[in-house]
């Protein structure tokens, strides 16, 4: 193994547990907008790390590019979607959580 | 490095599963929605992992998978959960 392969082996496990963060923050957190939160952790930053990691471990430079572009689409697409499930629920009166 | 792969797909796999309680849980069905988009792309990376070894064809079905969810949650929020004039909160 390389030196390569080490960051990418440590970047990965650190991508996966963004998405166990996402996942226990969507089980455990109190109404919409804060699971939203959760969320877009998991669809950023973890699948971000996960391609990193797998990028840099790629054989070519075309399949790291794919890599990017798919998180580049999965970014836009997160974006977009938290901000339109967002405002239907505040228009539906959701009322935010307080404590 | 396959080992890693295949044990980082099979724990994000495990992870999809314990989201399931969101779904069958959930509140309101923006809160179903949400457990879905995170199954999408929960589903995105384990696809990409396993690509990488093996079958790189699973790379476009990544990206179709990515594709999916975005229309999906579009769609949601337009059709199945539209937005009428009930009550405004003003806050």
């Amino acid at each position: 193994m390389m030196v390569s392969d080490y960051l990418a082996v440590v970047v990965l496990i650190l991508g996966a547990i963004f998405f166990l963060a996402g996942t226990l923050g969507l089980l455990r957190f109190p109404d919409v907008y804060t699971r939203l939160h959760a969320l877009t952790k998991a669809d950023n930053v973890g699948l971000g790390l996960i391609v990193i990691g797998l990028g840099i471990t790629s054989e070519s430079l075309v399949v790291a590019g794919k890599l990017l572009l798919i998180w580049l689409l999965v970014l836009l697409a997160g974006a977009s979607v938290s901000y339109l499930i967002a405002r239907a629920a505040l228009h539906k009166g959701i009322r935010l959580w307080k404590r | 490095m396959q080992t890693l792969y295949i044990s980082l797909a099979l724990f994000l796999l495990l992870n999809l599963c314990a989201g399931m309680w969101r779904v069958l849980r959930g509140p309101s069905p923006a809160d179903r929605m949400l457990a879905a988009q995170l199954f999408g792309t929960t589903a995105v990376a384990v696809l990409l992992l396993l690509a990488q070894g093996s079958a790189a064809a699973l790379r476009d079905v990544a990206l179709l998978f990515a594709l999916l969810a975005a229309v999906t949650a579009v769609a949601f929020v337009k059709r199945a959960w539209p937005e009428t004039d009930v009550e405004h909160d003003g806050e």
